[in-house]
């Protein structure tokens, strides 16, 4: 894969010593999405003009050492469930085509207050629903790697941006793996953090419990930047953390010494194929050879994380989706009769298959008469879930094991069998129900050229000790 | 599949989603859910017994702040986005017959 000369934090650095100009990265990520997008369509909005008046500003507050921060001129990419002001955000949505919100995101507004240019908005699942980048409204997105594959999903856009240049980092946003699978099959790195770390405002909503604003990057390096940039507490978000540890460049370095690492046997089982079996414990050997202590163990409960994420995220999602009735912003049908069939029509024009059936599966589990079988026994196994977490990480510092059970699937192969497609979540969601970080690095390709993504799992608030591994392991790798 | 929706179920569950479905759609719904909630059913072979249902992992209690306006005026820019307005105010279909 052709990537762009510089990393991130390389180009701020660049930038800073009077190398390159903020306008000339601009440049240099708008000649290639002039190359590449018409194969891939990561974007559903590139903002050229504003992107070059942007990179002007910014490099003028460089000159004069107003902006010193490791990503200020870098142009970014945001995945257009983020809102920015003034720019159009849609969700990937036919509801939202015409939508341009009135403020920006709070993650978004820390990185152009850390000087970050704005190049556009990427392409998605709408409302982030799906695993593929295939439900969207404006086209499917295609592997940078492979074109005949998705890019996975649902942050689909910004994985395949980043991996084909057409951007130096991206945004995306994970509700049940949606940075870190997206990023496995772009063969990019992708971090979740601990739910709370980065505010959710101006994040439109899928599943509110489970959301999480994160980074998708060129490597590790980056990753730590991002997240620096924009972790921190919102008062605009009530499920905002108060932490002080944020600095995450601290955990870039290679002593991974005495690390206790479990691997979950039950991530290896029979669903897993092959190559990405032997790249991942290959990577584990990595991180063995450089003194990390390796054990296998049960972690139990696997299996039954898909049903519980999908009844509560389902469940969430039909409160949240609530909002989208034609009144106020978004699409409204043409012809109605009255109150109700102005709602009805225009949310049955506006929305997508796949967004109505998890709207549909999320009113009848909250429904009264199934509630408590369905949504408290979901709330109820998660608990169970987090107690899983809970006595691993009792045990462990970190957890190693695949991000999906296989490498990017053919374009039109995934949304026939919804049931099918979702268990292609099965190693990545059980980390939303936890609430914990994790991030996906490349760790291999398989016989047909196809990243491999690793997953490190943290306990909550140990995204450090995952960097820190992560970026040891980047340092040895050798599949390239 | 053992969980056989009735078109009554898929009517009503239409009417508290807001949404309306097409007869082929409403067929479709009812394979899907059907499918959807035998899947879910597996949760069941769990013993909760006891268990808290778990809405948060975090301890969240409700946060507060004094009442306080701290944005400016978005009135213009908030009916630019509007559907339909006229002058100040959103238009929206009658509410109540006469």
């Amino acid at each position: 894969m052709e990537r762009l000369e510089y990393t991130a934090v390389g180009l701020g650095s660049a930038i800073k010593s009077g190398k390159v100009t903020a306008e000339a990265a601009v440049e240099a990520v708008l000649a290639r999405i002039k190359e590449k997008e018409s194969a891939l369509h990561c974007y559903v909005t590139v903002d050229e003009e504003g992107a070059l008046t942007r990179a002007r500003a910014v490099q003028k507050r460089i000159d004069s050492g107003e902006l010193t921060g490791a990503l200020a001129g870098v142009p970014v990419a945001v995945k257009d469930n983020l809102c920015t002001k003034g720019m159009r955000t849609t969700c990937s949505s036919r509801m939202l085509a015409g939508f341009v919100p009135t403020y920006t995101a709070h993650a978004v507004q820390k990185l152009e207050q850390a000087g970050a240019v704005i190049i556009g908005k990427t392409n998605m699942d709408e409302f982030a629903m799906g695993s593929t980048t295939e439900t969207s409204a404006f086209g499917v997105t295609r592997n940078p790697y492979n074109e005949a594959h998705v890019p996975g999903g649902s942050s689909g856009g910004s994985a395949a941006a980043v991996a084909a240049g057409e951007c130096f980092y991206a945004l995306g946003s994970d509700t049940g793996g949606s940075i870190r699978q997206p990023a496995s099959f772009c063969g990019v790195v992708g971090m979740k953090p601990t739910y709370g770390t980065v505010s959710r405002y101006g994040l439109i909503a899928y599943g509110s419990s489970l959301d999480q604003i994160g980074p998708l990057s060129q490597d590790v390096t980056d990753c730590a930047a991002v997240l620096t940039a924009i972790a921190g507490h919102d008062d605009k978000d009530s499920t905002s953390l108060q932490r002080e540890d944020t600095d995450f460049m601290s955990a870039l370095h290679e002593d991974v010494k005495g690390l206790r690492i479990g691997i979950p046997r039950d991530y290896f089982s029979d669903g897993l194929n092959g190559e990405v079996r032997e790249a991942v414990m290959a990577a584990a050997k990595v991180l063995e050879r450089k003194g990390a202590v390796i054990e296998e163990f049960s972690l139990g409960l696997v299996k039954y994380a898909i049903p519980c994420y999908y009844t509560i995220a389902a469940a969430e999602a039909s409160s949240n989706l609530e909002r989208f009735d034609g009144i106020k912003y978004g699409y409204r049908t043409t012809e109605f009769e009255g109150l109700h069939s102005m709602y009805k029509k225009t949310r049955s024009e506006g929305f997508g298959a796949e967004v109505k059936r998890r709207i549909m599966l999320g009113s009848f589990v909250l429904s009264s008469g199934y509630y408590d079988a369905y949504y408290l026994k979901a709330l109820r196994v998660k608990a169970l879930i987090k107690k899983a977490f809970d006595d691993a990480f009792a045990k462990y510092d970190l957890l190693l094991g695949p991000v999906a059970p296989t490498t990017a699937p053919k374009l039109g192969e995934s949304l026939a069998d919804p049931i099918q497609m979702y268990l292609g979540d099965i190693y990545t969601i059980s980390v939303n129900l936890a609430g914990l970080p994790a991030i996906s690095v490349p760790c291999g390709t398989d016989s047909r050229g196809l990243p491999i993504g690793l997953q490190l799992i943290g306990d909550c608030y140990q995204e450090k000790k995952i960097l820190c591994a992560a970026y040891a392991y980047e340092q040895q790798r050798v599949f390239e | 599949m053992a969980n056989m929706i009735s078109d009554e179920t898929i009517d009503y569950v239409g009417i508290l989603a807001k949404l309306a479905l097409s007869d082929e759609e409403k067929e479709q719904a009812k394979q899907d859910m059907g499918k959807m909630l035998d899947y879910i059913d597996q949760l069941n072979e769990l013993d909760t017994s006891g268990v808290e249902p778990m809405s948060h992992v975090f301890s969240v209690h409700n946060v507060f702040r004094e009442d306080v306006v701290t944005n400016g005026d978005g009135r213009e820019e908030t009916l630019a986005g509007a559907p339909e307005r006229s002058g100040d105010t959103f238009v929206v279909p009658r509410t109540f017959e006469e």
